[in-house]
């Protein structure tokens, strides 16, 4: 599905990531663990066109069969066109705007096209009032789904914490992602809300859509993901499945240390 | 007892300040240049000081939870008369010819058209969030493209307001490509050189522009091939209708031109409020690396706002050319982007209703303040505060400052603040002024 090869990220003399390949595979958890400073985010920065990588390509080959070079594209083409959509590790809502605005926001270029380049839209003619009415029920569905349905004309920025998160995922759910990448959704919240979460990514997955996700959490990482991949300075120290991981040296070593065992298998 | 302390500070101030200024007066005489003092007057002024100051540190002295919920139910206050204001004004400004006075009606021609051009840039810096210092350039480049096309190709005005519209829009995609990379200040910065470019352009480009001298007997506007003439004859205005030629018939005409392309704007901006375009202006404003990652195209979006925000100042600017049928590159300084802002700014980012009473305080209020003054000039005319009274209109712009000043002191972010939501499930709820950013990240 998503394919990462011989990737490189360069900022002057430092090298954030170096020389990094792995594979995530199609309806599949996969998190990338590691340090601080390990490059994880900047590894999900070049994934979705934030960073240009300075050598290394990424592919991504949709469920259909089209393939789309993600390191040539411009930033935004890769939400529109790749459909691969992101949260940020600082928790970036419309927070002056309401929550249904934030998630119809998402669906911009699908109601867009309805519009008829915004000139039979302002003259109230053409399709767009089926769209907005098509648009509204998706955000439904999703607001039903993070249960925020009776704040949906709250503005985002009112919200509590626990919420934004999940609303940031409900955002970025409503662009009709193949491969949703979340930079530390757990962060932050507390053992019931990342419950929550937990349950609420594996129904992403359920519905199809394959998820990459930055977590520091040990418990919503071991429990949830299918396949891990472990950095550290910018280079892959190991990866596999979670058993796998927790099993090798090299990793305890570097990230995870001999005492958390137990906070581990909790 | 620091409050007292403060508002003598104040007034020693103001009596540095004012005694030489307001307190000394130069009079010519035959026998030369006299000095007179004017110790009355500069009393007053140190005295307003003195209280003013004292009553302001009073007012803040209040707890400050309580002044901030007074606040707030202000602004809820201000929201719900909003439904009450807005048909009041419209029906004030569709009767405001029926006065007959011609003065009320230029004044509100002026007025309708600082409230269009308010409206204008109000996509741009209220809603995209683009901090735009050199929105005159618009202005001027509509204004020129309807005087050039008029008087060169014998167009009438209702062919070349699209035309102009165009023009400027063109403009402002033009801008807006070399600073879609640029945010907050930098971004004003550049927009106000841009703004000075377009001046310094018309003045010195004088096979075109005819330069500092300007372009004179730009045709007036025709209301379906009626002239506004004052021989009577046939195709005529006048003459159609069996009326006396007046000149205030154009004057009306004119007045209610402005008012159909002020609501036009209005129109079309809050429509496309509630559109996936305008949604996706305000969320650039709210956060744009958050808007690439949902797959907006960010420059597209950019240039939309600046393109159709620059149209509709177009617009305007082809209107004032017809409505002064003179145009020069002085009538398109700094002033006229700093005072559209100042509008803006002072009516609330992203409010329409704000900016049209912004606008209505801002220009009619400043024309009322003169008036006022020279009527209160002509009342004291005593001997205590002689030569002052005659010079109180000059003062004006003194005390328009001031209640600038006081204004973002009491309501930071404009008259009308919070923002309502384009789009609702249940009940749209007015937005706290707080949460809503304002492009400036």
């Amino acid at each position: 599905m998503l394919s990462v090869t011989g990737l490189t990220m360069r900022f002057g003399g430092l090298k954030a990531v170096d020389d990094l390949s792995f594979e995530a595979c199609a309806n599949d958890i996969t998190a990338v663990i590691g340090p601080n400073g390990a490059g994880k985010t900047t590894v999900f920065n070049c994934i979705t066109g934030f960073y240009s990588p300075t050598s290394g390509s990424i592919e991504l080959t949709h469920p259909d069969g089209r393939s789309f070079p993600l390191h040539k594209m411009p930033g935004h083409r890769i939400a529109a066109r790749a459909k691969v959509a992101r949260t940020f590790q600082n928790i970036r809502l419309f927070a002056g705007m309401t929550v249904l605005e934030n998630l119809l926001v998402a669906q911009h270029n699908t109601l867009m096209a309805a519009t008829g380049f915004g000139v039979l839209a302002v003259l109230g003619l053409g399709r767009y009032r089926a769209a907005e009415a098509a648009g509204i029920e998706k955000a439904r569905f999703w607001l039903d789904a993070i249960n925020l349905t009776a704040r949906a004309d709250d503005p985002a920025g009112a919200l509590p914490y626990g919420a934004q998160r999940r609303l940031e995922i409900a955002r970025a759910m409503c662009i009709d992602p193949v491969l949703l990448c979340l930079d530390e959704p757990a962060a932050g919240l507390n053992p019931r809300e990342s419950e929550e979460l937990n349950q609420l990514l594996l129904r992403i997955r359920d519905l199809g859509c394959s998820l990459l996700l930055i977590e520091h959490d040990m418990g919503v990482v071991m429990r949830i993901s299918d396949h891990i991949v472990v950095l550290d300075h910018g280079k892959k120290i190991s990866d596999g499945t979670p058993a796998e991981i927790r099993a090798d040296p090299t990793v305890i070593a570097a990230y995870l240390g001999e005492g958390e065992e137990d906070e581990v298998t909790a | 007892m620091t409050a007292l302390r403060d508002a003598f500070l104040s007034a020693a101030v103001a009596l540095g300040l004012f005694g030489p200024m307001v307190g000394l007066v130069t009079v010519s005489s035959d026998h030369g240049l006299f000095l007179r003092a004017r110790p009355v007057a500069v009393a007053v002024i140190v005295g307003l000081v003195f209280f003013g100051r004292l009553g302001m540190l009073t007012w803040r002295g209040r707890n400050r939870a309580e002044a901030t919920r007074a606040n707030r139910a202000f602004a809820e206050r201000i929201t719900r008369a909003g439904k009450y204001v807005t048909p009041v004004l419209l029906l004030a400004a569709l009767a405001l010819p029926f006065s007959g006075s011609r003065y009320y009606v230029d004044l509100g021609t002026l007025v309708l058209t600082y409230i269009m051009l308010g409206w204008g840039l109000n996509i741009v810096v209220g809603l995209a969030g683009l901090l735009d210092l050199g929105y005159v350039a618009f202005y001027a480049v509509g204004a020129y493209s309807y005087a050039l096309l008029a008087t060169t190709y014998d167009l009438g005005f209702w062919t070349c307001l699209p035309l102009a519209g165009i023009l400027a829009g063109c403009a402002g995609v033009t801008l807006g490509f070399p600073v879609l990379r640029l945010r907050g200040d930098y971004l004003a910065i550049v927009t106000l050189g841009f703004g000075e470019i377009i001046r310094i352009v018309l003045n010195n480009w004088v096979s075109l522009t005819n330069g500092p001298n300007g372009i004179t007997g730009i045709p007036r506007p025709t209301l379906f091939g009626l002239r506004f003439s004052m021989d009577g004859g046939d195709g005529t205005f006048a003459g159609f209708f069996n009326l006396e030629p007046a000149t205030i018939q154009r004057v009306i005409f004119l007045y209610y031109v402005i008012f159909g392309l002020a609501l036009l704007t209005n129109w079309v901006s809050l429509r496309l409020r509630r559109m996936p375009l305008g949604r996706a202006w305000e969320a650039l404003r709210e956060d744009e690396v958050a808007c690439r990652s949902l797959g907006i195209n960010v420059r597209n979006t950019k240039l939309t706002a600046f393109g159709i925000g620059a149209m509709f100042g177009g617009f305007a600017g082809a209107f004032f050319a017809t409505r002064q049928a003179f145009i020069s590159p002085e009538s398109f300084t700094f002033i006229e982007s700093a005072t559209v802002l100042a509008i803006v700014v002072l009516g609330g980012l992203g409010s329409q209703l704000g900016v049209a009473l912004a606008a209505i305080v801002m220009v009619g209020g400043l024309e009322a303040l003169r008036d006022f003054l020279s009527f209160l000039g002509d009342q004291m005319g005593s001997e205590l505060f002689s030569g002052i009274a005659s010079e109180l209109p000059l003062y004006r712009m003194l005390i328009f400052g001031l209640a600038l000043v006081v204004m973002m002191v009491l309501r930071p972010r404009g008259l009308v603040s919070g923002r309502t939501p384009g789009v609702s499930m249940t009940a749209p709820k007015e937005i706290d002024a707080e949460l809503v950013a304002q492009g400036r990240s």
